[in-house]
């Protein structure tokens, strides 16, 4: 049933380009660009699941892919895991942290609950950067040997390129398939109105939790990932709060509540980025055009680019969802 | 048999105002009871504790021979009561039949996906939706979300049915519509407690009547018997006269 309708057949189109483009001439620049891409899609996407659909605006997003950064690069180095079972390892502890979070940080509403995901954020970094055992704030190193297991360094750079377009496609059908079911209409009523919801009988502190918990996952593999590709991971790096507002930007930009639209969002800022690193005028350049996208996008097209083209082209709402 | 609600002593303070005072009543199965009184008499807290919006300090709450005093709404939701607000609560970016998907998917019934969409369907051609169920909630009428919310509610299937104040500010030719649409749903066999500025319209309509003054219970009878009451008409009514006009116009 899932299959039936045209986004499930866009979002596999989505993970093949990916994937397959960057094979063809084996382009590394293009591949490094896709997999900041991809990485991006993962955080915005998984950001929408309480964004988007919940209308919970999460500012501390970005502690589940530092943390499942640190917790797969210990896992990895220090307990010997391969990569994939330290990266799925490092999701389902992050999961069950999100949800003990979750649970004490859900009761609050509005900018309360903002404010309290930048705390749970600082926090997080905080005591990473003050714990030892992980390198306190100088970080931690990954051995080269680690790339050994999967083909050597060139090869494994590949490898764990496919892993983060396959983490991309699990996001987004995560995404779909919320949306498609009932769990997903319980969580749109929500972020429509929480009172009405519960009153019609959404059991809106359950439903919250385990949303916040499925949001958690995803990226919290994706981190994993990206700083072992990187081999190197410090507190700074991975609880980057601007890295937290892009996404955010990313969301608004491609459209919050849909599917398509986060990837779409995340496609283009990557874009734009990388065009104005090039330009090398000034460092993060990219966050003064994000802070003003965001206010032009919440002033004059609060539902985005997929919100626009809504708007204009009533038909494209089935397709593009 | 057991009465299909149950309030005993029921009482909410907030600071210095005693909103709901030792009130005690019974729905009975089917009936359609309504609540009458003056602003500020505590109609709408009675229904804010009954459905767990609030808890109250003290009483109970008996629902189908379950307690629920205090229980959450979506708990009192799934035990088949369901609700409307004074003040219209449409999920407005959503189309009307989504509204109701999400009372027929988590109220009474809990019906999946593909099964809730049919009671949508058949709850919106009840209330007369059943031409507009691809609107959005936002593009509605205020009496098209009167009856959303009416719609909605209904989706539940449920076993009784609070309506707070689902005339006001409606014409007469909407509220003629609305109370057959009422009428309708206790054909059914849903139980309906009904809050009403509208003096005729809840005379019409109510099999008994419970009058609420500062949170305590005035009178209690018939339709005719509270038209008749000289406390009620004392209190609520202020005006004799109308009192009598309203007894006049009552059908025998």
């Amino acid at each position: 049933m899932l299959l039936q309708r045209p986004c499930a057949w866009l979002i596999a189109l989505a993970i093949a380009a990916f994937a397959l483009t960057p094979l063809i001439g084996d382009d590394v620049e293009l591949r490094e660009s896709l997999l900041l891409a991809a990485v991006y899609i993962t955080l915005a996407s998984n950001l929408n699941i309480m964004l988007g659909y919940c209308g919970y605006i999460n500012f501390g997003s970005i502690v589940f892919f530092g943390l499942g950064g640190y917790i797969c690069v210990y896992l990895t180095s220090e307990r010997a895991w391969p990569l994939v079972a330290a990266a799925l390892g490092a999701g389902i502890a992050v999961s069950f942290l999100a949800l003990l979070f979750g649970l004490g940080i859900l009761r609050l509403r509005g900018p309360f609950f903002a404010l309290a995901t930048i705390g749970v954020n600082e926090a997080v970094q905080a005591f990473v950067a003050n714990f030892e055992p992980w390198g306190g704030s100088s970080g931690v190193y990954i051995s080269t040997e680690l790339f050994q297991p999967l083909g050597g360094p060139g090869r494994a750079l590949w490898v764990i390129y496919f892993l983060l377009v396959a983490v991309m496609g699990l996001s987004l059908y995560l995404s779909y398939a919320i949306k498609c079911s009932k769990f997903g209409l319980g969580l749109l009523a929500i972020g429509q109105n929480e009172d009405a919801a519960a009153v019609l009988g959404v059991p809106t502190p359950l439903f919250k939790a385990i949303a916040y918990c499925l949001s958690a996952f995803l990226p919290a593999v994706a981190g994993g990932l990206y700083f072992f590709k990187a081999a190197f991971i410090q507190p700074s790096d991975a609880f980057d709060l601007g890295l937290s507002t892009e996404a955010i930007v990313i969301v608004m930009l491609g459209g919050q509540g849909t599917i398509t639209g986060p990837a779409l969002g995340a496609y283009l800022y990557e874009e734009m980025r990388g065009w104005l690193l090039t330009s090398d005028t000034f460092s993060n350049f990219q966050l003064v055009i994000a802070g003003a996208l965001l206010l032009i996008i919440v002033l004059f097209a609060p539902g985005g680019l997929m919100g626009w083209i809504h708007e204009r082209w009533p038909r494209l709402r089935r397709v593009l969802e | 048999m057991k009465a299909l609600l149950e309030i005993d002593g029921l009482t909410k303070r907030f600071g210095g105002l005693q909103a709901v005072d030792r009130l005690g009543f019974v729905v009975e199965n089917g009936e359609i009871l309504g609540l009458i009184g003056p602003n500020g008499a505590g109609k709408s807290t009675v229904f804010n504790l009954i459905n767990g919006v609030m808890a109250p300090d003290s009483g109970r709450i008996r629902f189908r021979g379950i307690d629920i005093t205090g229980k959450s709404p979506f708990y009192v939701a799934r035990l088949g009561l369901a609700r409307t607000h004074q003040i219209v609560q449409p999920f407005a970016t959503m189309t009307v039949l989504e509204n109701c998907k999400v009372g027929a998917c988590f109220g009474h019934e809990n019906l999946a996906l593909g099964r809730a969409r049919k009671a949508a369907e058949e709850a919106c051609a009840l209330v007369g939706l059943d031409d507009r169920v691809t609107m959005l909630a936002s593009q509605l009428t205020i009496a098209g979300k009167k009856r959303l919310e009416l719609a909605r509610a209904l989706s539940a299937r449920p076993h009784l049915l609070l309506l707070d104040e689902v005339l006001a500010g409606l014409n007469p030719t909407e509220i003629e519509h609305m109370v057959t649409v009422i009428r309708g749903i206790r054909a059914r066999g849903v139980a309906i407690l009904l809050i009403e500025h509208l003096m005729q319209a809840i005379m019409n309509l109510s099999d008994r009547i419970i009058v609420l003054n500062s949170g305590q219970k005035l009178a209690e009878g018939k339709p005719v018997e509270i038209a008749a009451n000289p406390a009620v008409i004392e209190a609520y009514l202020g005006d004799p006269s109308l009192a009598a006009s309203i007894a006049i116009e009552m059908p025998p």
